[in-house]
């Protein structure tokens, strides 16, 4: 079953059309990881499918229901960019992770013992059940990725939709943020989402996706990691990191990729 | 406190209680929006409903009431459009809010500078039964309203473009929250007066943020410190004879005073929680 179809799919902004010619499906239980430079509508794409973004020709489904129409939106996790904006008063890390739920628990049920307990497992999963009490405010800009990734954790939905999760985190959370995902994608979930570098994500990643000008430039089983990269417990993080970049900017556009 | 044997006090304290609870129940959610002005700019529109209200022989408070939810309305589809000239459409609303109330109250039999400076600072003899029996009404839906709704309200404050992906009816909470904001301008009009309103639904927030660290703690001890300023300032206004929208504001805004200078104490002192621990910067090198 196809969890995400887009076909032939434009959108853009205010008379800007920045996809014009999109085609991609995602069946239940994929990885697919989206590449691309700074710009190239990595976002725009998986805003618009998301309905964050008008459609402006073709189509996009959702668990094989046109977008328009579907509203089982308990099904689907979604981790922004960054923060949203509205930070006016503090919240606690607790606090935002609980507008998770509000999906499954639609408008008016107050929050209940099984909510509470979805709350915890999410902040557990992501390493931060201990910041629970916590203004996110104090949090790190990794901590708080995290967080948001709790917040679509603990919906339970069968498809994560992730914008760049790894921007900003170090090594270690990224570590803790692969084991967070790869026991999602071990349920049977599955995942959409946005990277500059596969990094210790790579094992997880079933399928790889470029957007260049608008289009889909490339599409293909990411680069094999040299033999005893895939041995488990190895660690990610050492000098072999150039040369995994290099294999993907083999294929990759690499004008403007993020150099940090 | 022979003052609250007076009917007329009774009931201006009754109502400023409910504007109390009610105001910063809702200014919580402007806040965090970081739309603090926007009980002002709707409290500029409202004066034109009083105007509206006095020409027609109407109740003013009930005119205002519509003409005010009818201009947040405007605003909030400016708001969700989000274009640059929004800002400027907003201006030309409010400033032809108020100048239009101004033209119409003169225009109106009850054509006193009294009657004017009634509604822009308020007043607290001329909540008549009827004025009462309508803020109580309002107040407790407005209140109902942003208790249930906390954690979908929460959500769109937070998030919006979440909220959306969340299935929640973001279109629907957002005109809620314009209405709600627009009835308790008008509601509190009669107390704390059109000028001072926004200060009724903000400065609370603002004092009780110096010392909590949650969004839901921040609304209980915002509607605590409302309900005792407004209060204190319909009895300290009736002993000493001062504007009673203004003696609140003024006990609000002590309040703020007080709880950061408590809060900065709070965190002052030995053994209290350290700062976060912060992570090292991003060391994955490459390309
Ligand atoms: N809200 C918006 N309004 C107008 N233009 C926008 C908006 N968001 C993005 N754009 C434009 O759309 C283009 C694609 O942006 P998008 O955010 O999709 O890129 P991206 O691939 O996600 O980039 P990055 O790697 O920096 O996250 C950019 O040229 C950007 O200027
Ligand atoms: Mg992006």
């Amino acid at each position: 079953m196809t969890v995400i179809e887009v076909n032939h799919l434009a959108a853009g902004y205010d008379g800007r059309e920045i996809l014009r010619d999109v085609t991609l499906s995602v069946a239940a239980g994929d990885v697919v990881a989206v590449l691309g430079a700074n710009g190239s509508g990595k976002s725009t794409l998986i805003r618009t499918i998301l309905g964050l973004v008008p459609i402006r020709r073709g189509e996009v489904e959702l668990f094989g229901t046109p977008q328009r129409r579907f509203r089982r939106w308990e099904r689907v996790g979604y981790v922004p960019q960054r923060l949203g904006a509205g930070s006016g008063v503090p919240a606690t890390v607790g606090e935002v992770v609980s507008s998770g739920r509000l999906a499954r628990r639609g408008l008016f049920r107050p929050p209940g013992a099984a909510d509470r307990a979805a709350v915890h497992q999410a902040l557990e999963a992501v390493g931060l059940l201990d910041r629970i009490g916590d203004p996110v405010s104090t949090l790190s800009g990794g901590q708080q990725q995290r967080t948001l990734i709790a917040r679509a954790l603990a919906g339970r939905p069968d498809l994560l939709v992730l914008d760049e999760p790894t921007a900003g985190v170090d090594a270690a959370s990224q570590e803790a943020f692969a084991g967070a995902l790869t026991a999602f994608a071990a349920d049977g979930g599955t995942i959409l989402l946005v990277l500059h570098e596969l990094g210790p994500l790579r094992p997880l990643i079933g399928r790889a996706v470029v957007v260049h000008e608008g289009r889909i430039a490339h599409q293909g089983v990411p680069p094999e990691p040299a033999g005893h990269h895939a041995e488990p417990g190895h660690d990610h993080v050492h000098p072999h990191a150039d040369a995994e970049q290099a294999g993907i900017c083999e294929w990759a556009p690499t004008d403007g990729m993020k150099a940090y | 406190m022979d003052l609250l044997t007076y009917p007329f006090m009774l009931r201006a304290l009754a109502g400023a209680l409910i504007i109390g609870l009610a105001a910063p129940a809702l200014g919580v959610y402007l806040v965090q929006r970081r739309l603090s002005l926007i009980g002002d700019g709707i409290g500029h529109v409202a004066l034109t409903g009083v105007g509206v209200g006095l020409l027609t022989h109407q109740s003013p408070v009930l005119t205002a009431v519509l003409v005010s939810v009818f201009g947040a309305i405007a605003v909030e589809l400016v708001r969700e459009r989000g274009r640059t000239s929004g800002d400027l459409a907003l201006a030309l609303l409010f400033y032809g809010g108020i100048a239009g109330g101004v033209v119409l109250v003169g225009l109106s039999d009850d054509a006193s500078n009294a009657s004017l400076m009634q509604y822009l600072f308020g007043s607290l003899i001329t909540t008549s039964p009827t004025d009462i029996a309508v803020i109580a009404v309002l107040g407790a839906a407005v209140l109902a309203a942003m208790l249930v709704f906390r954690p979908a309200l929460f959500a769109l404050c937070n998030d919006e473009e979440y909220a959306r992906v969340s299935g929640l009816p973001v279109r629907t909470l957002n005109l809620l929250l314009a209405v709600t904001t627009a009835v308790t301008v008008t509601i509190a009009m009669r107390t704390v007066g059109l000028l001072l309103v926004s200060a009724l639904m903000v400065v609370p927030v603002a004092a009780a943020q110096q010392l909590t660290r949650g969004f839901r703690s921040t609304m209980a001890v915002a509607m605590l410190i409302g309900i005792c300023a407004a209060g204190a300032g319909v009895v300290v206004s009736g002993e000493i004879d001062t504007a009673p929208g203004a003696t609140t504001v003024l006990l609000a805004i002590a309040a703020f005073l007080l709880a950061t200078g408590a809060g900065a104490l709070w965190h002052r002192r030995p053994g209290s929680p350290s700062p976060a621990p912060v992570e090292p910067p991003d060391v994955v090198l490459h390309g």
